[in-house]
């Protein structure tokens, strides 16, 4: 999007879980940056580890899940003395997940918006107890002011009579208004980085249209940049700027999102748009499918981890090496051996 | 209503003014009905032979009530469900008794959402395809063995799984085993609800094809509950497009999504995010939210969403009616107003 330098910065990052049964390698070495104002969408099947991405950044993974290797580098300007701003870069893989510097970070600086409004809530505090205890603990100590903040988040949020919804409970909300109420809580600090996890997988379209524009207005208007996960395609090429495809723990490819849609490159992403039945296509006509199934994470195939699925697999290669993410186009990385022969080092 | 659609041929099932209200009980002791959630209210359609109808609508809208009704998993409240039988003869399916109904229920069968939930745990295949046709009387296990193998075939599975339990498959094989189930007792008429969209993205294009696979070889009939518009699109021969317990538009599919009459069936359409970036969609001037069925608004249920909504909508009903043939529509404006469809 701009020459601006990245927000954060995701470098190889490996989360594992450690079972009794094995090792489930649900992140296996991603690296992808977020720059200002930008959406960057992931994308991927179940079990592909976008959600153990998003939970790794925000350090909320849950053992027996682990950040094993990598750094995430979070970036951020801080008014020093005499108005000037530093420029400050944290790794928060060697912050205590528990310690202050986190906890400031959490909520305040990155935010999440989870994927089931009803569940976020609690339902036996009302919304606005929850939003103010938010903004009091990362923003200001004036109860008042905290309770002004939080009507002025909800009015922006666009719910309507917001004074008096402050007073309601989440289960009295309709799941359009609850979700608005969630993004108004993700929003309650100012964050610079929204994570928003399949925020719209369970509401109607229609509330799915209304949340989508909400997001892209806020995001507009408040210059945030937004880490967008979600399976769905459709709303992968409405919101987001940059687009990572991951598959089983690793990131198949990467690029704008016109390049991701127009000129996919990795077979992944090719067979992946075809099998979508759109508006569009033919109808009744035998949809291009991918054989087979996503493997089960104990049994991940050697090598590519596509490549029992992949029509142009390479025999000798792609069973045997794992590819590296490496440029296939401008600002556009593909991990496969089609387009170069550099092997992933492990 | 004046009169309910109806096929030039006797269509495999005809629905006429279904009905399913679910009773509001309150007060601790002295419980009294205080309401009704009209969850399918005034509902008529009609399914040919060998086509594939679609049900589409929002979470709460009734389809799912309207296809439970069809496979007399509820008593309908009212109205009327004429089943065809394979010799011709016709019987409706709101009034059976339980008598009745047991040599219709091996010729409706049902494909669920969610193959996690829908097949038991401790069964093994075997015994979860079989069951179906030992209900159905054939009692020797080798012809079952031979039947439940060959179903298996049919919907892409090896035979050799027989003695498996479902744990053991992904999600796209067990809804296989679920539609193996379902096509044991060679039904005439299948009810899918939301048969892909637990699947993952890869995985539902192979279910799909699938059904449409089936459905030539086998001449079945499906009746299609699904709130994915693409996948409706895509298997569908007609669509009915449902709102608050009423059906709002009912037309054949090329025609629905080129053309649609109703400003709801429009703005669902719209709705749907396209998978290009180049093509901006998902933008609809549709507020608020879909009102409960237990307390609906007066007039057209939709006036209160709707941008074309005029004074009439507020206190007149609109009726069902055909406006071309085959193309139904519930709008007072619906010969005015000129609404984008999404298809070309």
């Amino acid at each position: 999007m701009n020459d601006q330098s990245p927000l954060l910065s995701v470098k190889d990052l490996k989360a594992y879980f450690h079972l009794d049964e094995g090792i489930v390698k649900a992140v296996d070495g991603v690296t992808f940056e977020v720059r200002p104002g930008e959406v960057l969408g992931i994308v991927g099947e179940s079990g592909c580890g976008k959600s153990v991405t998003m939970k790794a950044i925000l350090r909320i993974l849950e053992p027996p899940g682990k950040i094993e290797n990598g750094e995430i580098i979070w970036n951020r300007t801080v008014s020093a003395q005499n108005n000037s701003t530093v420029e400050e870069t944290i790794n928060l893989t060697k912050l205590d997940p528990h310690g202050k510097a986190m906890r400031a970070i959490r909520g305040a600086e990155i935010a999440l918006i989870p994927q089931e409004p009803m569940s976020a809530f609690s339902p036996v505090h009302t919304i606005g107890n929850q939003l103010i205890e938010a903004i009091m603990l990362h923003r200001t100590t004036n109860k008042r002011e905290a309770r002004q903040i939080a009507i002025d988040l909800l009015r922006d949020v666009g719910i309507p009579m917001p004074a008096e919804r402050l007073t309601a409970y989440s289960w009295q909300l309709s799941g359009g208004l609850r979700q608005r109420a969630i993004i108004a809580m993700a929003l309650s600090c100012n964050p610079r980085l929204l994570i928003a996890d399949e925020p719209t997988t369970a509401v109607d379209v229609t509330t799915q249209a209304q949340v989508l524009r909400l997001l892209r207005e806020l995001q507009a208007k408040r210059n945030a940049a937004i880490i967008f996960i979600t399976h769905d395609l459709g709303v992968i090429a409405q919101v987001a700027d940059y687009v990572v495809v991951m598959y089983l723990g690793l990131v198949m490819e990467q690029g704008p999102v016109d390049d991701i849609f127009h000129a996919p490159k990795h077979p992944y992403t090719q067979a992946l748009l075809r099998s979508i039945p759109s508006v569009h296509s033919t109808p009744r006509e035998e949809l291009p499918t991918i054989s087979g199934s996503i493997p089960h994470p104990f049994n991940k195939p050697r090598g590519c981890p596509f490549h029992p699925r992949c029509e142009r697999a390479i025999e000798g290669r792609c069973d045997q090496r794992t590819p590296a993410l490496q440029p296939v186009g401008d600002r556009q990385l593909a991990s496969c051996f089609l387009y170069h022969d550099v092997e992933r080092s492990s | 209503m004046t009169d309910t659609p109806s096929s030039p041929v006797t269509p495999l099932l005809d629905v006429k003014h279904l009905r399913k209200y679910f009773p509001i009980v309150s007060g601790d002791f002295r419980r009294k009905v205080t309401g009704n959630v009209r969850a399918v209210d005034d509902v008529s359609f009609f399914i040919n032979e060998g086509e594939t109808l679609g049900l589409v609508g929002e979470s709460g809208c009734g389809k799912t009530t309207a296809s439970r009704c069809v496979l007399r998993a509820y008593v309908p409240t009212g109205g009327e469900m004429l089943f065809r039988n394979a010799d011709g003869s016709i019987v409706d399916l709101a009034t059976l008794s339980r008598a009745g109904l047991k040599p219709i229920r091996s010729q409706i069968q049902m494909i669920f959402q969610d193959p996690y939930a829908s097949l038991n745990p401790r069964m093994t295949l075997f015994d979860i395809v079989g069951e179906p046709l030992l209900m159905n009387g054939m009692k020797d296990r080798k012809q079952r063995t031979e039947r439940v193998a060959e179903l298996l075939k049919l919907v892409g599975l090896r035979p050799e799984f027989l003695q498996r339990f479902p744990h053991a498959f992904s999600g796209g094989q067990r809804q296989r085993i679920g539609i193996a189930r379902a096509l044991a007792s060679s039904p005439r008429l299948v009810v899918a609800d939301e048969p892909v969209s637990a699947l993952d993205v890869s995985v539902q294009a192979q279910i799909l094809n699938l059904l449409l696979e089936l459905q030539n070889e086998l001449h079945l009939t499906y009746l299609f509950v699904a709130h994915n518009l693409s996948v409706v699109k895509h298997i569908c021969d007609r669509v009915t497009v449902m709102y608050v317990g009423k059906i709002v538009e009912t037309a054949e599919t090329q025609e629905l999504f080129r053309a649609p009459r109703h400003p709801y069936a429009a703005a669902l359409m719209l709705a749907v995010p396209v998978a290009d970036p180049r093509v901006k969609s998902g933008d609809v001037e549709l507020k608020g939210d879909v009102p409960s069925p237990a307390n609906p608004p007066p007039g057209c249920y939709f006036h209160p969403r709707c941008p074309f909504a005029i004074d009439r909508c507020k206190v007149d009903a609109p009726e069902y009616r055909e406006i071309t043939p085959g193309h139904f529509v519930s709008c007072h404006r619906a010969d005015e107003l000129e609404l984008a469809g999404v298809a070309t």
